[in-house]
């Protein structure tokens, strides 16, 4: 579209000077902080704070809490979209719109309803008492950080796996069925594999966010459930130890670099099948 | 039964994703200040609302930040995929990994980043820095929605559009930009959202004094939030509903029609 390679480059350029000042020079900065001390000396020392039991253990808490968020996500999406695709297509689009629509409403509101309705005269209590039912306590706990976080992370597992179901041609399906496949294996043999691509870009797009939030943590957790985003955000906003915190994003951006090459793989392995 | 028990698992989901958010609406129209008691249906939050300057402050801001960022961003993803349609595959490949890593990496990691590097260049933590942060996050999603299109798109209508004799800006306007308007449209709203949506990273960027709504919500989750908040997110959530019902009626009688036909 261009009349020479020239024209060309001269449109890529401002993007390259974006790039490096916006995207490369940050990066630079955080491993800069990480990696030296308060004189500007070179030093491992921040990184290996992390060895230390309250930054491992919130660390911990981390992983653990992302990975039940991103498999309750995956359980309640699977059957959700399976359910959608098979409506007729405007229907579906419909249901799916009301899935996102919520997404709409401020995260920090929304995580703040639901203390609302957690608290220890909250409204989950006030109907439960009014049922002659015991109390239930869940604020402050871990459970409800994780179910705050699938209310918010949900509607990114959906998105997903409801395309690459969709795409799946259904004459597929009526194939499997003649040739003596029973449902469970067409699910499993056919649906699974083909709305594997959907559901890694799902995971992917549940398990980093809910594995950094802080906010989140915050208003359900109480002050003593502290996760790493937590810690790092205090280490900028309380602390002010720029390098630990920076030290803490390196630990951070490891696990989403690993996250991402297992993604890759998975993707490239799909691919690789498809041809 | 089956088909029963899909309809009570689409009610329970749909009630799960509903039961804040009517919470939050119900909120708006408590007598009480304070969450979870109800004390009899008012619209004074609705009134008081228009008298509340940090919160008009906070929403001028929301807007003003979403729209220029979006702007900017669909502009310069705009001209950047347009030379990246001319580049070998690895080479696009290469550029678009390079333009996805905000997207790829935790908010607070670019937030904090962002805001070393804004530090370190001697820039005032303000509203010039949470823009700048904004179109940092937002070109990704943008070239994300444009990319696709402009590939798939054939060549051939431009060329033919040259060859009779139309310089090539105006072959680029009457030819090319027509058929990436849908494109370009969907990132726009994209990144419009995404900016008004996003917290962590404004969080960090953002200088004293200036706040867009989310951050201004969270400071004011320490000492309770003002009702009028409630107003507003009602107000904001109403009118996207109805967008969002709006359009889905049009869809379904497009459906109908290609149905008849």
């Amino acid at each position: 579209m261009f009349r020479s390679i020239k024209m060309r480059n001269l449109f890529l350029a401002p993007f390259c000077v974006w790039a490096g000042i916006f995207i490369f020079v940050p990066l630079v900065c955080i491993i800069y902080y990480g990696l030296t001390d308060m004189s500007g000396n070179f030093t491992f020392d921040n990184l290996a704070i992390i060895s230390h039991r309250e930054y491992y253990s919130s660390l911990q808490l981390s992983i653990i809490l992302a990975l039940v968020t991103t498999i309750v996500c995956l359980l309640l999406a699977y059957p959700l979209c399976l359910i959608l695709v098979d409506k007729a297509k405007s229907v579906g689009t419909i249901i799916i719109l009301l899935f996102v629509l919520p997404l709409w409403m401020n995260t920090l509101l929304s995580t703040m309803a639901w203390q609302t309705i957690f608290e220890r005269d909250g409204i989950l209590n006030q109907v439960l008492r009014l049922l002659s039912l015991p109390d239930m306590t869940l604020i402050n706990t871990p459970t409800a950080v994780v179910i705050g976080m699938i209310y918010n992370y949900l509607p990114y597992m959906v998105l997903p796996l409801y395309v690459a179901l969709s795409k799946i041609d259904k004459s597929i399906f009526e194939a499997a069925r003649d040739l003596g496949a029973n449902s469970w294996q067409t699910f499993s043999k056919v649906t699974l594999p083909l709305s594997l691509p959907g559901a890694i870009s799902g995971i992917t797009m549940v398990f980093i966010p809910s594995l950094t939030t802080f906010a989140i943590s915050a208003l359900l957790g109480g002050s003593k459930l502290l996760l790493i985003g937590n810690v790092i955000e205090q280490e900028f906003t309380v602390e002010y130890d720029w390098h630990l915190g920076s030290a803490l994003s390196i630990i951070l951006m490891i696990f989403i670099i690993i996250n991402m090459v297992i993604t890759l793989v998975f993707d490239k392995s799909t691919k690789e099948d498809e041809n | 039964m089956i088909s029963r028990l899909k309809t009570i698992y689409l009610a329970i989901i749909f009630l799960f994703l509903y039961a804040p958010i009517g919470v939050l609406i119900a909120q708006s129209f408590n007598a009480s200040r304070y969450r979870g008691h109800w004390t009899g249906f008012t619209l004074h939050w609705y009134e008081s609302l228009f008298t509340k300057e940090r919160i008009l402050d906070a929403l001028s801001n929301t807007i003003s930040i979403g729209i220029v960022s979006a702007v900017v961003a669909t502009l310069l993803a705009l001209i950047t995929c347009l030379a990246l349609r001319e580049v070998g595959k690895k080479t696009r490949a290469m550029f678009m990994s390079v333009a996805n890593v905000p997207v790829l990496n935790a908010d607070i990691v670019t937030g904090i980043s962002l805001m070393l590097l804004f530090l370190g260049m001697g820039m005032r933590l303000g509203y010039g820095s949470i823009l700048l942060a904004h179109i940092v996050f937002n070109v990704p999603y943008v070239m994300l929605c444009i990319m696709p299109q402009l590939l798939a798109l054939d060549k051939s209508f431009y060329e033919a559009a040259l060859d009779l004799g139309a310089s090539p800006f105006k072959a680029f306007t009457s030819v090319v930009l027509p058929e990436l308007r849908p494109s370009i449209f969907a990132g726009f709203l994209l990144a419009f959202t995404m900016s008004a949506d996003d917290f962590i990273i404004t969080y960090f960027t953002r200088g004293a004094g200036v706040d867009t709504l989310p951050t201004e919500i969270y400071s004011e989750l320490k000492l309770g939030i003002h009702p009028e908040m409630y107003a507003l997110s009602t107000l904001v959530f109403i009118t996207i509903a109805i967008f969002v019902i709006l359009f889905a009626i049009n869809r379904k009688a497009n459906f109908k029609a290609e149905d008849l036909v």
